[in-house]
């Protein structure tokens, strides 16, 4: 087993501190007492509790990101902001949060004298696309044999490649791109999340394809893993197993609905995205061809995932038994940035020892941090 | 994880258009939940459809004789490179069911299918729960070399299933050398296989390139039943007897992947199938009978 050489990182910037994945990142670096500092940054307000995180608002560019670099000594910078899902937002807020986005955090970690030492970027396995002809399992050194289809892919690669020429140019930093495949798991929304939320779950008529998954726990660990660790390179971040969707359906206790025609189906899956199916354009071609990744390399540094694909369509199943119950429990978190001041910085607040972690965290992560690689 | 075969590790230069050394004990556990492996393959419709056709293709149609089983190893990944001669490619399944129900370890083969195998409804998604896969030379390395399982692969490409009746015997060129390869890539045994009696079964009338082309047949073959019943053509077998014959390994272990041996495994592996071929057609007494 590769042992990466490990350089504790201390003083952390996580960019997209109001997505998900941010927010959860976030709070699990919170819970190791040898990062000083945690700086997020987002163009909205969290949307997640935290405790000694400090969030800057910046704009849409991420232009100053450089000050709030130099000013905070940053040495480790996780990029968690990329927009994967193409009904999340508009699409040229999607293409200026993806690719201007990006190259302004790239420019914000260059320059001259800059404190950090290494970056971590979260892409996603639609980089690899979906075809007819792609092979069974990607490893990372695959290349794309086809250009882009979709405007989502196109952002994702054009993303890619600034970071790709970015850790060319800059050998002395460590870059890390982890390509996460689609997600399931409590909280995360996601096309998937959506599609198995439907009664019954459609399908191409004749296509049954194979589906992979990761759990939403083992994204934010595998992001932790590599915020740690010096990992250069691309890494897939897929779960164990690759699953065919009817099999997927069946776990879920849900029935396959034929819906879509083999031929026509852009037609027929845009007049059903009007109706409110949620069917993005990247998620017609996985439903037809379906895509597994090869999950070795991350593995061979040393990360254990600890749910497989079928565990992770186990888990939103019983998210979605639970729906309902949860929805109507607790008062969702509000953001108020005098509350989060007086908190952190008010001589009066009452301090407990050793950081706040949220009960369903806490079992998460490893207990020891990860120095205990030689 | 004791083998007995040697494991040559793929040399860098060639690494890079292939996944480069991969650990293999880090590959995914198999969850015994499950019924469907991670290439799609599903053990209820491959059950089904192996007690339903493949059965009585195999024991009453075309009644396979298989001989030479013992060179089809019983641990570890081989690849089994085997002549094309009819237009259905009824050859595969049965190659695999004889290794299945005859050979010692009764062994699943996987079988790698050209073309573009995805992209069919119904085909493409039956192909694949009953055990074939792409032939793209990732998925046929790590099937071989990580997983250590049997491959069939059917080295003439299309060109073997465009073969007219007269020459249905005939080997065409091997394409690109693939067999070789990859069998040398992944550093397991190459077994020739010879099949005879599919030509007969499925006889080519004309290939798509002569007639089919104009006609627009989307590149199938014409026969006896195709296209004339439609799509049930596809069945439309005669009832030849099939003989198989396993022969002894190509040993391309202890090679390397430099091109010249690739090329010198390749053309060996292609002439012991002629070989093999003109001797079982030269016993052979009727077409029918055997």
């Amino acid at each position: 087993m590769s042992a990466p050489g490990v350089r504790p990182a201390r003083r952390l910037l996580v960019t997209g501190l109001a997505t998900y994945w941010g927010g959860r990142l976030a709070q699990a670096l919170e819970s190791f007492p040898e990062v000083e500092a945690i700086i997020g940054v987002d163009t909205t307000e969290p949307t997640r509790e935290m405790g000694r995180t400090e969030f800057v608002k910046v704009g849409a560019q991420h232009a100053l990101i450089e000050r709030i670099v130099r000013a905070a000594e940053i040495d480790t910078v996780i990029d968690t902001r990329l927009v994967v899902d193409s009904t999340a937002a508009s699409r040229s807020d999607t293409h200026e949060n993806n690719v201007i986005g990006t190259l302004n955090i790239l420019a914000g970690c260059a320059g001259a004298g800059s404190p950090v030492r290494r970056l971590v970027f979260k892409s996603s396995a639609h980089w690899y696309g979906c075809e007819q002809d792609d092979p069974a399992f990607f490893t990372e050194e695959m290349r794309r044999r086809h250009p882009p289809r979709t405007q989502i892919e196109r952002d994702i690669v054009e993303a890619e490649a600034s970071v790709a020429d970015f850790a060319g140019k800059r050998g002395e930093m460590t870059v890390t791109v982890l390509r996460a495949t689609n997600v399931l798991g409590p909280g995360i929304e996601t096309p998937y999340t959506r599609l198995f939320a439907l009664p019954m779950v459609p399908m191409i008529l004749g296509f049954d394809p194979r589906c992979q998954f990761v759990h939403c726990d083992d994204v934010v660990r595998g992001l932790e893993h590599a915020a740690f660790r010096d990992l250069p390179g691309v890494y897939n971040l897929a779960a164990d197993g690759v699953l065919a969707l009817s099999e997927a359906i069946g776990l879920l206790g849900k029935r396959p609905l034929p819906a879509l025609p083999p031929w026509g189906t852009g037609l027929v899956a845009g007049s059903m995205r009007r109706a409110g199916v949620p069917f993005p354009d990247e998620m017609l071609a996985q439903l037809r061809f379906g895509r597994g990744l090869d999950n070795r390399r991350l593995k061979a540094t040393g990360f254990r995932y600890r749910q497989t694909s079928r565990e992770a369509v186990l888990a939103q199943a019983e998210e979605l038994r639970l729906r309902g119950v949860k929805a109507a429990a607790g008062e969702p978190y509000r953001y108020e940035r005098e509350v989060e001041d007086f908190l952190r910085w008010s001589p009066h607040v009452r301090r407990r020892p050793g950081p706040p972690v949220g009960p369903d965290d806490a079992a998460m992560f490893d207990p020891a941090p990860p120095a205990e690689d030689p | 994880m004791s083998e007995r075969m040697p494991v040559s590790e793929p040399p860098r230069a060639r690494a890079r258009a292939l996944p480069a050394a991969l650990p293999r004990d880090l590959l995914p556990a198999i969850e015994p939940e499950r019924r469907v492996d991670d290439w799609g393959r599903s053990e209820r419709l491959e059950g089904i459809f192996d007690r339903t056709a493949v059965e009585f293709l195999y024991r009453y149609l075309f009644r396979v004789e298989a001989e030479g089983l013992e060179h089809v190893p019983e641990r570890g990944g081989a690849l089994l490179g085997a002549n094309h001669s009819g237009a259905l490619a009824g050859e595969a399944a049965m190659i695999a069911r004889s290794i299945r129900e005859e050979h010692p370890a009764r062994r699943p083969v996987s079988i790698a299918v050209d073309g573009p195998f995805g992209a069919y409804p119904f085909l493409s998604m039956l192909a694949r729960k009953v055990g074939c896969v792409s032939t793209h030379p990732a998925n046929v390395h790590r099937l071989l070399h990580d997983e250590r399982r049997l491959v069939l692969l059917f080295p003439e490409e299309r060109k073997g299933t465009e073969k007219v009746f007269h020459r249905r015997y005939r080997l065409r060129r091997f394409g690109g050398d693939r067999l070789a390869a990859a069998a040398m890539r992944a550093g397991v045994p190459l077994v020739p296989v010879c099949v005879v009696g599919a030509g007969e079964a499925s006889p080519v009338l004309a290939s798509p390139g002569a007639a089919g082309r104009i006609a627009g047949l989307l590149g199938l073959p014409l026969t006896p039943t195709l296209p004339w019943l439609g799509p049930a053509g596809m069945f439309g077998y005669l009832p030849a007897k099939f003989r198989v014959r396993f022969l002894e390994p190509v040993e391309t272990a202890s090679t390397g992947s430099d091109p010249e041996l690739v090329n010198s495994v390749a053309r060996e592996a292609r002439a012991r199938i002629q070989a093999g071929l003109e001797e079982m057609l030269a016993a052979r007494r009727s077409v029918w009978f055997g």
